[in-house]
């Protein structure tokens, strides 16, 4: 008892390291923009996008041969997008459009299939070299610290958490200042409801979609930093981690899910930063225990109000 | 009666077809009836319950780890696993038995992992078993008493073969088949279809939820222990790779019926096979090597679009209906 006792005081010390604070904060931003992404998608179409940690890879596939042409940074992020966006929108049409309604297994199944699919033809484009992994250097430099107060504090860590605030802060715009917002916010909140009062089913889908490109391509930037070296499996281990925080902070609203983006994305470079090196290989045991113990006492979400959606067993 | 007959003799018909290929096509074989076996195993739970289980793999894990810790002989332990508790490095047992402590193995764990997770339902169900998934991979990965860690399993004698992969399955089929028609499964899915309806009549959902996912991650277990007894595994087999590939056979074959676990598990084995045959310059055609799966990932997207509910459209084989050509008057749930 005592043992664990002083485990735990060892990893509350080191957990307010201000270091540590802040790197769990910058991990955080970025899950918070995933979550974003995928919370969106869910609202109006009520369908899990596996796939979205593969759109990130492709953007940062994107930025890797940007970097590997020698092209300036500026259009390395602009090709980014534009190839996120652009196979987001392609997924929407080809996949997401035919099983609109379908169970939602198949759904997500299909989600897969596209996961699949793109991780496969990433890792084709990977080996036409005889490398495993390409280098997206340009943006390097951007994980330099500064040292403020005694604390190094990684440019990018601020970066990454001064864009998600600018991204939030512009989402709720859009959310709720623009027509647009409003009918998706009205979707997600019951789509047949919405189109017979005159919404219309693909323009709403369509912008949610976009948003969540744009998210991603964000994102994509962001994560090359950290990982430079860009593989086919590229934001596979983020997506699972964000899909479960966004359950956890409850699916049903942007908001909620979008908290539980953070605070999973927060609490795991809690752990990262703070647990001793002996344990620090189970840390996910660790993380996804407390993601089962948080589900079973607030299966309707952490953030969420009062008693959870109903939701057909 | 076809219900049963169909699936054993489709699985049966694949091991005898597998034994006039010599051994370098005939791993193709065994290897979708271990697929059979460990679908049909998800699909006791997913099948009766609708709810999606991205845990069931760490039931095969489980069951891998036992029947292979616990066949490695006594003498080749120290050298590939070091580590293992004292009670694994003394101890081996046969094949037979390796396999029915597999299958124990799974199903204890299921029903520990199910008495707090058959709580939870829909999404909040399927991301808890992802993190049961999560935390066995992790342990499993690490945690060198109780196997070989990152290391693969060596030395686990070679035992499964077409014969036995293909009992393995049947034996699956016949369980599920069991269950399905016994009160216990009718209950289940009597909740799935209308929960309110079934709590009204004295269903306890929870309970026959546990009993369903207690059932399946043995069989799970089972379909682990033929693996490992295949191949030599490390834990990267059986993680999510093999989730989602099992995952995406039982929903494209048609997650309410057994034919359809049986159907689309062979189908995605098939359709794999042939083109990682392709890919090494037969069958005809080249494809260049890696794409077999960017054909595998579109094909699979095309089936779900053009059949939402499977390519059994989720009902079991009826010959009448065959015969008719009519194309049925339920849709599947």
């Amino acid at each position: 008892m005592t043992v664990l006792a002083t485990a735990l005081s060892d990893f509350l010390h080191a957990a307010v390291e201000p270091q540590v604070q802040v790197d769990a904060i910058g991990i955080g931003a970025i899950y918070a923009l995933m979550a974003v992404g995928i919370g969106l998608v869910f609202g109006v179409l009520r369908l899990v996008n596996f796939a979205y940690g593969q759109l990130v890879m492709a953007g940062a596939f994107a930025l890797a041969y940007a970097s590997d042409q020698d092209w300036p940074v500026w259009l390395g992020i602009v090709l980014c997008f534009v190839v996120v966006i652009t196979l987001t929108l392609a997924m929407e049409r080809v996949v997401f459009r035919p099983l609109r309604g379908k169970p939602a297994a198949t759904m997500l199944v299909a989600t897969f299939a596209v996961a699949f699919l793109l991780q496969a033809v990433a890792l084709l484009i990977d080996q036409t070299d005889d490398t495993l992994g390409e280098p997206a250097a340009s943006l390097a430099k951007l994980n330099v610290p500064w040292t403020i107060l005694g604390t190094d504090v990684r440019k990018i860590t601020v970066v990454a958490i001064v864009t998600a605030a600018v991204c939030l802060a512009g989402l709720v715009l859009i959310l709720s200042r623009t027509t647009v917002g409003l009918h998706m916010r009205a979707a997600a909140m019951d789509f047949e409801t919405a189109r017979l009062l005159g919404v219309r089913a693909d323009r709403v889908i369509g912008s949610a979609v976009l948003l969540s490109g744009i998210l991603a391509a964000t994102v994509a930037v962001m994560l090359t930093v950290q990982q430079p070296l860009v593989t086919s499996t590229f934001a596979l281990r983020e997506t699972i981690v964000v899909l479960a925080g966004v359950v956890l902070g409850g699916m049903n609203r942007l908001f909620s899910a979008t908290l539980g983006g953070f605070a999973i994305g927060y609490a795991s470079g809690l752990l990262g930063g703070a647990l001793p090196t002996a344990q620090s290989q189970y840390l996910p045991s660790i993380l996804f225990g407390l993601v089962i113990v948080i589900l079973l006492v607030r299966p309707g979400g952490l953030f969420t109000r009062g008693p959870g959606p109903v939701e057909r067993v | 009666m076809l219900t049963i007959v169909a699936p054993i003799t489709l699985v049966a018909a694949t091991a005898v077809v597998g034994t006039f290929f010599e051994r370098s096509t005939e791993i193709y074989f065994i290897n979708a009836l271990i697929a059979v076996a460990i679908v049909v195993a998800l699909y006791v739970f997913v099948g009766s319950t609708g709810v999606l289980s991205f845990g069931h793999i760490s039931f095969v894990a489980v069951g891998a780890w036992t029947a292979g810790v616990l066949s490695v002989p006594v003498a080749e332990k120290p050298a590939t696993m070091p580590f293992l508790f004292d009670f694994l490095a003394e101890t081996t047992v046969g094949n037979v038995w390796s396999l029915v402590l597999a299958a124990l193995a799974g199903g204890v764990f299921a029903l520990l992992a199910g008495l707090p997770l058959m709580r939870l339902s829909g999404l909040t169900a399927g991301i808890a078993t992802f993190a049961v998934l999560e935390i066995t991979n992790n342990v499993l990965r690490y945690y060198e008493k109780v196997g070989p860690g990152l290391n693969v399993f060596s030395s686990v004698p070679e035992t499964t073969d077409l014969q036995q992969a293909a009992i393995g399955a049947i034996a699956a089929i016949v369980v599920a088949f069991a269950y399905q028609v016994s009160r216990f499964g009718r209950q289940l899915r009597a909740a799935r279809d209308d929960a309110p309806a079934a709590r009204a009549v004295g269903i306890s959902v929870y309970r026959q939820r546990l009993g369903a996912f207690t059932l399946s991650g043995a069989l799970a277990g089972l379909a682990g222990g033929l693996y490992v007894h295949y191949l030599p595994i490390s834990v990267d087999a059986v993680y999510l790779d093999l989730t989602f590939i099992t995952l995406a056979m039982l929903v494209i074959g048609g997650m309410t019926s057994l034919w359809g676990a049986v159907v689309g598990a062979l189908a995605v084995s098939g359709l794999d096979s042939l083109l990682a045959e392709a890919e090494n310059g037969a069958a005809g055609i080249d494809l260049p090597s890696g794409s077999r799966i960017v054909v595998v990932g579109a094909l699979m997207a095309v089936v779900l679009i053009v059949r939402p509910s499977g390519l059994t459209g989720g009902r079991e084989l009826n010959l009448g209906r065959l015969l008719r050509g009519s194309p049925g008057r339920r849709g599947a749930a």
